[in-house]
Protein backbone atom coordinates (compact mmCIF):
# COMPACT_ATOMS: atom_id res chain seq x y z
CA UNK A 1 0.00 0.00 0.00
CA UNK A 2 1.51 3.32 -1.05
CA UNK A 3 1.85 6.05 1.56
CA UNK A 4 -1.30 8.13 1.92
CA UNK A 5 -3.53 5.51 0.34
CA UNK A 6 -6.06 3.36 2.16
CA UNK A 7 -7.81 0.02 1.73
CA UNK A 8 -11.59 0.11 2.10
CA UNK A 9 -13.54 -3.05 2.94
CA UNK A 10 -17.26 -3.53 3.45
CA UNK A 11 -19.12 -6.58 4.79
CA UNK A 12 -22.75 -7.47 5.28
CA UNK A 13 -23.10 -9.24 8.62
CA UNK A 14 -25.96 -11.75 8.54
CA UNK A 15 -27.93 -11.40 11.76
CA UNK A 16 -29.52 -14.83 11.49
CA UNK A 17 -26.36 -16.83 11.12
CA UNK A 18 -24.31 -17.47 14.22
CA UNK A 19 -22.32 -20.18 12.40
CA UNK A 20 -20.74 -17.90 9.79
CA UNK A 21 -20.33 -14.98 12.20
CA UNK A 22 -16.70 -13.87 12.30
CA UNK A 23 -15.98 -14.11 8.58
CA UNK A 24 -15.55 -10.34 8.23
CA UNK A 25 -13.04 -10.29 11.09
CA UNK A 26 -11.18 -13.22 9.53
CA UNK A 27 -10.95 -11.39 6.22
CA UNK A 28 -9.65 -8.22 7.88
CA UNK A 29 -7.09 -10.28 9.80
CA UNK A 30 -5.93 -11.91 6.57
CA UNK A 31 -5.67 -8.52 4.84
CA UNK A 32 -3.65 -6.98 7.68
CA UNK A 33 -1.31 -9.96 7.66
CA UNK A 34 -0.80 -9.68 3.91
CA UNK A 35 0.34 -6.06 4.17
CA UNK A 36 2.75 -6.78 7.03
CA UNK A 37 1.02 -5.19 10.03
CA UNK A 38 2.66 -6.31 13.34
CA UNK A 39 0.97 -9.36 14.87
CA UNK A 40 0.24 -7.66 18.22
CA UNK A 41 -1.75 -4.97 16.38
CA UNK A 42 -3.54 -7.58 14.27
CA UNK A 43 -4.61 -9.39 17.42
CA UNK A 44 -6.13 -6.23 18.92
CA UNK A 45 -8.01 -5.53 15.70
CA UNK A 46 -9.18 -9.14 15.41
CA UNK A 47 -10.53 -9.33 18.96
CA UNK A 48 -12.25 -5.93 18.84
CA UNK A 49 -13.87 -6.54 15.47
CA UNK A 50 -14.87 -10.14 16.22
CA UNK A 51 -16.57 -9.10 19.47
CA UNK A 52 -18.38 -6.43 17.48
CA UNK A 53 -19.51 -8.93 14.87
CA UNK A 54 -20.77 -11.28 17.57
CA UNK A 55 -22.70 -8.39 19.14
CA UNK A 56 -24.24 -7.52 15.78
CA UNK A 57 -25.56 -11.06 15.47
CA UNK A 58 -26.60 -11.57 19.11
CA UNK A 59 -28.23 -8.18 19.67
CA UNK A 60 -28.29 -6.20 16.44
CA UNK A 61 -29.99 -8.49 13.94
CA UNK A 62 -27.01 -8.05 11.62
CA UNK A 63 -25.83 -4.98 9.80
CA UNK A 64 -22.88 -3.56 7.93
CA UNK A 65 -19.19 -3.51 8.86
CA UNK A 66 -17.07 -0.88 7.11
CA UNK A 67 -13.31 -0.96 7.52
CA UNK A 68 -10.66 1.44 6.31
CA UNK A 69 -7.00 0.55 6.65
CA UNK A 70 -4.41 3.34 6.60
CA UNK A 71 -0.61 3.16 6.90
CA UNK A 72 -0.68 3.65 10.66
CA UNK A 73 -4.19 2.77 11.83
CA UNK A 74 -7.45 1.04 11.06
CA UNK A 75 -10.94 2.48 11.42
CA UNK A 76 -13.83 0.04 11.93
CA UNK A 77 -17.49 1.12 11.82
CA UNK A 78 -20.06 -1.49 12.83
CA UNK A 79 -23.65 -0.39 12.27
CA UNK A 80 -26.74 -2.44 13.02
CA UNK A 81 -30.44 -1.66 12.85
CA UNK A 82 -31.32 -3.72 15.91
CA UNK A 83 -33.19 -2.88 19.07
CA UNK A 84 -30.59 -0.37 20.34
CA UNK A 85 -29.15 0.05 23.84
CA UNK A 86 -31.22 1.85 26.48
CA UNK A 87 -28.39 2.47 28.96
CA UNK A 88 -24.97 2.65 27.31
CA UNK A 89 -23.08 3.22 30.61
CA UNK A 90 -24.55 0.00 31.96
CA UNK A 91 -23.81 -1.88 28.73
CA UNK A 92 -20.16 -0.83 29.00
CA UNK A 93 -19.78 -2.41 32.45
CA UNK A 94 -17.90 -5.72 32.53
CA UNK A 95 -20.29 -8.53 33.32
CA UNK A 96 -23.50 -6.75 32.34
CA UNK A 97 -25.32 -8.59 29.59
CA UNK A 98 -28.82 -8.89 28.17
CA UNK A 99 -27.93 -12.05 26.21
CA UNK A 100 -30.24 -15.03 26.54
CA UNK A 101 -29.30 -18.42 28.00
CA UNK A 102 -29.17 -19.81 24.43
CA UNK A 103 -26.35 -17.40 23.62
CA UNK A 104 -24.52 -18.17 26.87
CA UNK A 105 -24.60 -21.85 26.00
CA UNK A 106 -22.70 -20.93 22.83
CA UNK A 107 -19.93 -19.33 24.93
CA UNK A 108 -20.87 -15.66 24.60
CA UNK A 109 -22.99 -13.20 26.54
CA UNK A 110 -20.65 -12.85 29.52
CA UNK A 111 -20.88 -9.07 29.36
CA UNK A 112 -17.33 -8.72 28.08
CA UNK A 113 -18.02 -7.75 24.47
CA UNK A 114 -18.23 -3.96 24.62
CA UNK A 115 -15.60 -3.64 27.39
CA UNK A 116 -13.24 -5.82 25.32
CA UNK A 117 -13.82 -3.70 22.23
CA UNK A 118 -13.02 -0.54 24.19
CA UNK A 119 -9.99 -2.15 25.85
CA UNK A 120 -8.39 -3.12 22.55
CA UNK A 121 -9.19 0.17 20.74
CA UNK A 122 -7.28 3.45 20.83
CA UNK A 123 -10.48 5.35 20.13
CA UNK A 124 -13.92 3.94 20.83
CA UNK A 125 -17.30 5.56 20.24
CA UNK A 126 -20.75 4.08 20.59
CA UNK A 127 -24.00 5.68 19.53
CA UNK A 128 -27.34 3.99 20.01
CA UNK A 129 -31.04 4.76 19.83
CA UNK A 130 -33.64 2.36 21.13
CA UNK A 131 -35.62 0.90 18.26
CA UNK A 132 -33.27 2.39 15.65
CA UNK A 133 -29.90 0.66 16.10
CA UNK A 134 -26.35 0.93 17.32
CA UNK A 135 -23.18 2.14 15.65
CA UNK A 136 -19.75 1.43 17.10
CA UNK A 137 -16.68 3.21 15.72
CA UNK A 138 -13.24 1.96 16.70
CA UNK A 139 -9.79 3.20 15.72
CA UNK A 140 -6.76 1.05 16.40
CA UNK A 141 -3.25 2.35 15.79
CA UNK A 142 -0.61 -0.04 14.52
CA UNK B 1 5.90 -28.99 25.91
CA UNK B 2 5.59 -31.01 22.73
CA UNK B 3 2.05 -31.41 21.44
CA UNK B 4 2.67 -35.17 21.32
CA UNK B 5 3.27 -35.13 25.07
CA UNK B 6 -0.01 -33.26 25.60
CA UNK B 7 -1.83 -35.83 23.45
CA UNK B 8 -0.31 -38.65 25.53
CA UNK B 9 -1.15 -37.00 28.86
CA UNK B 10 -4.77 -36.38 27.87
CA UNK B 11 -5.01 -39.72 26.04
CA UNK B 12 -6.46 -37.56 23.30
CA UNK B 13 -7.66 -38.32 19.83
CA UNK B 14 -6.57 -35.99 17.00
CA UNK B 15 -9.75 -34.90 15.21
CA UNK B 16 -8.27 -32.82 12.39
CA UNK B 17 -6.20 -33.93 9.41
CA UNK B 18 -2.62 -33.23 10.33
CA UNK B 19 0.76 -34.37 9.11
CA UNK B 20 2.84 -36.17 11.69
CA UNK B 21 5.25 -33.21 11.68
CA UNK B 22 2.48 -30.85 12.84
CA UNK B 23 2.20 -32.84 16.04
CA UNK B 24 5.83 -32.01 16.83
CA UNK B 25 5.09 -28.36 17.58
CA UNK B 26 5.89 -26.84 20.95
CA UNK B 27 3.04 -25.50 23.09
CA UNK B 28 4.10 -23.18 25.89
CA UNK B 29 0.91 -22.23 27.70
CA UNK B 30 -2.76 -23.15 27.94
CA UNK B 31 -6.08 -21.83 29.12
CA UNK B 32 -9.34 -23.56 29.98
CA UNK B 33 -12.74 -21.92 29.51
CA UNK B 34 -16.25 -22.49 28.25
CA UNK B 35 -16.78 -18.73 27.82
CA UNK B 36 -15.31 -17.48 24.58
CA UNK B 37 -15.71 -13.88 25.75
CA UNK B 38 -13.32 -14.64 28.60
CA UNK B 39 -10.85 -16.22 26.20
CA UNK B 40 -10.96 -13.05 24.10
CA UNK B 41 -10.59 -10.87 27.21
CA UNK B 42 -7.79 -12.60 29.05
CA UNK B 43 -5.79 -14.77 26.69
CA UNK B 44 -2.11 -13.92 26.17
CA UNK B 45 -0.06 -16.08 23.85
CA UNK B 46 -1.81 -19.24 24.91
CA UNK B 47 -1.10 -22.04 22.50
CA UNK B 48 -3.76 -24.45 23.74
CA UNK B 49 -7.42 -23.90 24.61
CA UNK B 50 -9.25 -26.53 26.65
CA UNK B 51 -13.02 -26.23 26.38
CA UNK B 52 -16.26 -28.14 26.58
CA UNK B 53 -17.86 -26.04 23.85
CA UNK B 54 -17.96 -27.59 20.40
CA UNK B 55 -19.48 -24.97 18.07
CA UNK B 56 -17.62 -23.33 15.13
CA UNK B 57 -17.19 -20.08 17.07
CA UNK B 58 -14.66 -21.86 19.27
CA UNK B 59 -12.45 -22.26 16.19
CA UNK B 60 -13.01 -18.64 15.15
CA UNK B 61 -12.23 -17.41 18.67
CA UNK B 62 -9.02 -19.45 18.64
CA UNK B 63 -8.04 -17.98 15.30
CA UNK B 64 -8.56 -14.41 16.52
CA UNK B 65 -6.15 -14.90 19.42
CA UNK B 66 -3.65 -17.13 17.59
CA UNK B 67 -4.45 -20.28 19.55
CA UNK B 68 -3.13 -23.23 17.55
CA UNK B 69 -4.58 -26.23 19.38
CA UNK B 70 -8.05 -26.80 20.88
CA UNK B 71 -8.72 -29.76 23.18
CA UNK B 72 -12.38 -30.65 23.67
CA UNK B 73 -12.91 -32.10 27.14
CA UNK B 74 -15.61 -34.30 28.74
CA UNK B 75 -15.76 -36.60 25.71
CA UNK B 76 -17.41 -33.93 23.58
CA UNK B 77 -16.77 -34.04 19.85
CA UNK B 78 -17.45 -31.25 17.33
CA UNK B 79 -19.57 -31.65 14.20
CA UNK B 80 -18.07 -31.91 10.71
CA UNK B 81 -18.53 -28.20 10.04
CA UNK B 82 -16.37 -27.28 13.02
CA UNK B 83 -13.71 -29.85 12.08
CA UNK B 84 -13.67 -28.61 8.47
CA UNK B 85 -13.29 -25.01 9.62
CA UNK B 86 -10.34 -26.00 11.82
CA UNK B 87 -8.73 -27.89 8.93
CA UNK B 88 -9.08 -24.77 6.75
CA UNK B 89 -7.57 -22.54 9.44
CA UNK B 90 -4.74 -24.89 10.32
CA UNK B 91 -5.96 -25.27 13.90
CA UNK B 92 -5.42 -28.70 15.46
CA UNK B 93 -8.39 -30.24 17.29
CA UNK B 94 -8.05 -32.86 20.03
CA UNK B 95 -10.70 -34.78 21.92
CA UNK B 96 -10.21 -36.16 25.42
CA UNK B 97 -12.56 -37.93 27.79
CA UNK B 98 -11.03 -36.07 30.75
CA UNK B 99 -13.15 -33.47 32.49
CA UNK B 100 -11.93 -29.88 32.35
CA UNK B 101 -10.52 -29.93 35.88
CA UNK B 102 -8.69 -33.20 35.29
CA UNK B 103 -7.29 -32.15 31.93
CA UNK B 104 -6.03 -28.78 33.21
CA UNK B 105 -4.66 -30.39 36.38
CA UNK B 106 -2.73 -33.07 34.50
CA UNK B 107 -1.14 -30.58 32.11
CA UNK B 108 -0.29 -28.12 34.87
CA UNK B 109 1.20 -30.90 36.94
CA UNK B 110 3.33 -31.93 33.96
CA UNK B 111 4.70 -28.38 33.81
CA UNK B 112 2.72 -26.77 31.01
CA UNK B 113 2.44 -23.02 31.56
CA UNK B 114 4.51 -22.99 34.74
Amino acid sequence: MASGESIKLRYDVDGRDFVTCGQASEDVKRTLKSIGIPSASIRRVSIAMYEGEINMVIHGGGGVAEVEIFDDEIKIVLADTGKGIADIDKAMQEGFSTATDDIRELGFGAGMGLPNMKKYSDEFRIESRVGVGTTVTMTIKF
Amino acid sequence: MKLRTIIDILEAEVLTENDESELDIDVHTACGSDMMSDVLAFVKDQGLLLTGLVNPQVVRTAEMVDIVVIAFVRGKRPDDMTVNLANQKGIILLGTNDKMYQACGKLYDAGLGR
